[in-house]
C-alpha cells in the first residue's frame, strides 16, 4: 500500500508516509482499534441503557427519502408500502426521527474527532490507480447499492451487524456475516479501485 | 434505578432527540478515531492488510454484550424492553450481500461515509448522496420486493434461542470467538500487511 503522490492519510499508527499536502500539522494516527472498540461499545451500551434501542443510519437515509418523496407526492409515499412506515400519520414531520437526529450527531462527532486528530481535509481517498473522477463515481453508486441493500436487510452496518450483532439478534448475526461475505467477494474484483 | 431509561418514562419524544444527537456525536467522533472516515483504511479489511474494521467492531460488540449481561443480571435493565429487529432470514442474508458488495464498491457504510464527509473527503459526500438514490429505487421497486421482503420470517429470535443454549454461555462463545478472530486478525496482518 505505498502512496504515490496521492493524498493519502497515514492508514495506521507507526506510519509517517501519508502526505500532508492540504495541512500544516501532520494528521495524528489512529486509535488503537480495541481502545477505539471499547469507546464504540460503550456508545452503544449508552444507547440501549439510555434509550432501549441501538444504533443505526441507514434508517435515517429512509426517513430523508420518505419526506423528499411526500414533498412532490404525497399520495404517491402514503400509498408506498415502505416509505408510508417513515413517512408517519402526519402528527410528526418525517424528518423529527431518532436516527435523523443520531445522524447529525455522527456527523458532529466525526468532525470533532477529525479536527482534533488534523485529519479533516479536503481530499479523495483512493487507490493510486484510480483517477478522482473515477472513484467519486464508484463512490456514489456504492451509497446507492448500500442503502437498497440496507433497506432489504433492515438495517446496515451500524443497525443490524454492531447493534443487533451485541444484542445476540439472530436474524442479525445473519446478516452481518453475509456482509462480510459479500464483501470478501466482490474484493477481487474491486482491487484496482484500491491497489 | 431502572432502565432502558426511556422506556421507563424518564424522558419523553422531544428529549430522546436530544439524546439521539449526543449519541450520535459519541458514535461519529469514535468512528473517525478508529480511521473509519478513511474509505482505504476501511477496505483494507477485505484485502486483509489492516483488519481494524474487524478489531473495533467486534470489540464494540463485545463491550455493549458485557455491558447488556451484566447490567441485567445486577436487575437494573430490562432486556426485554430493547428493540430487536424481527428475523426475515432470506431478505437479511441477500440484503446482507449487497451490503458487502456495496461496501467495497463505495468504500464505505452509511454510517462511516457520514463521519468522512464530516472530515472533508469527497468520496465520503459522494457516497451519502448516493444513499437516498438506492433507498428510492428501493421504495419504487418495493410493489414487486415486497413478497421477498417478508419472506423467511422467525420474529424475534435471539442466538441463545436458536442455538438452546443458556446466555451466558452464548456470550462466553462470542467472547471467545472475538478473542480468538483477534489473533488471527494480526496474523492475517502479518501476512498480508506488506509496508503498510
Amino acid at each position: 500500500m505505498a502512496s504515490t503522490g496521492e493524498i493519502v492519510h497515514t492508514t495506521g499508527p507507526g506510519t509517517g508516509e501519508g502526505a500532508q499536502a492540504l495541512e500544516r500539522t501532520a494528521a495524528e494516527p489512529y486509535m488503537n482499534p480495541y481502545l477505539a472498540g471499547i469507546g464504540l461499545g460503550l456508545v452503544l451500551l449508552a444507547a440501549f441503557v439510555i434509550m432501549g434501542r441501538g444504533l443505526g443510519a441507514s434508517g435515517a437515509v429512509n426517513s430523508l427519502v420518505a419526506w423528499m418523496v411526500s414533498l412532490v407526492a404525497p399520495a404517491h409515499a402514503q400509498s408506498n408500502g415502505f416509505l408510508a412506515e417513515y413517512v408517519g400519520d402526519g402528527s410528526t414531520h418525517p424528518l423529527k426521527a431518532w436516527l435523523v437526529f443520531e445522524v447529525l450527531g455522527v456527523f458532529v462527532g466525526g468532525l470533532l474527532s477529525g479536527l482534533l486528530a488534523h485529519r479533516a481535509a479536503l481530499v479523495v481517498e483512493k487507490g493510486p490507480r484510480v483517477s478522482a473522477g473515477t472513484r467519486l463515481l464508484m463512490a456514489f453508486l456504492g451509497g446507492a447499492i448500500m442503502a437498497f441493500g440496507a433497506a432489504l436487510a433492515r438495517g446496515c452496518t451500524s443497525g443490524q451487524a454492531l447493534t443487533g450483532g451485541a444484542m445476540l439478534n439472530a436474524g442479525s448475526w445473519a446478516t452481518m456475516m453475509a456482509i462480510f461475505g459479500g464483501a470478501y467477494a466482490v474484493a477481487w474484483l474491486m482491487r484496482w479501485q484500491w491497489r | 434505578m431502572n432502565t432502558p431509561l426511556f422506556k421507563y418514562g424518564a424522558f419523553g419524544d422531544e428529549t430522546s432527540l436530544v439524546v439521539a444527537f449526543v449519541i450520535g456525536i459519541g458514535f461519529g467522533f469514535f468512528l473517525e478515531r478508529a480511521g473509519f472516515g478513511s474509505a482505504r483504511k476501511l477496505v483494507s479489511q477485505f484485502y486483509l492488510n489492516d483488519l481494524a474494521v474487524f478489531k473495533v467492531m467486534f470489540t464494540a460488540i463485545v463491550t455493549a454484550m458485557l455491558g447488556v449481561t451484566y447490567l441485567a443480571w445486577m436487575g437494573v435493565l430490562d432486556l426485554s424492553l430493547v428493540y430487536l429487529t424481527p428475523t426475515y432470514l432470506w431478505p437479511g442474508v441477500v440484503g446482507g450481500l449487497v451490503l458487502g458488495a456495496g461496501f467495497v464498491v463505495g468504500g464505505y457504510c452509511p454510517g462511516t461515509s457520514v463521519a468522512s464527509m464530516a472530515t472533508g473527503r469527497l468520496d465520503g459526500l459522494a457516497f451519502v448522496l448516493g444513499l437516498p438514490v438506492g433507498a428510492l429505487a428501493f421504495a419504487e421497486l418495493f410493489p414487486l420486493l415486497r413478497g421477498f421482503y417478508e419472506s423467511g420470517y422467525f420474529g424475534v429470535q435471539t442466538l441463545p434461542v436458536v442455538l438452546g443454549l443458556p446466555h451466558g454461555v452464548v456470550v462466553f462463545l462470542v467472547v471467545l470467538i472475538a478473542v480468538g478472530g483477534f489473533s488471527g486478525a494480526s496474523r492475517l496482518e502479518k501476512r498480508f500487511g506488506g509496508a503498510k
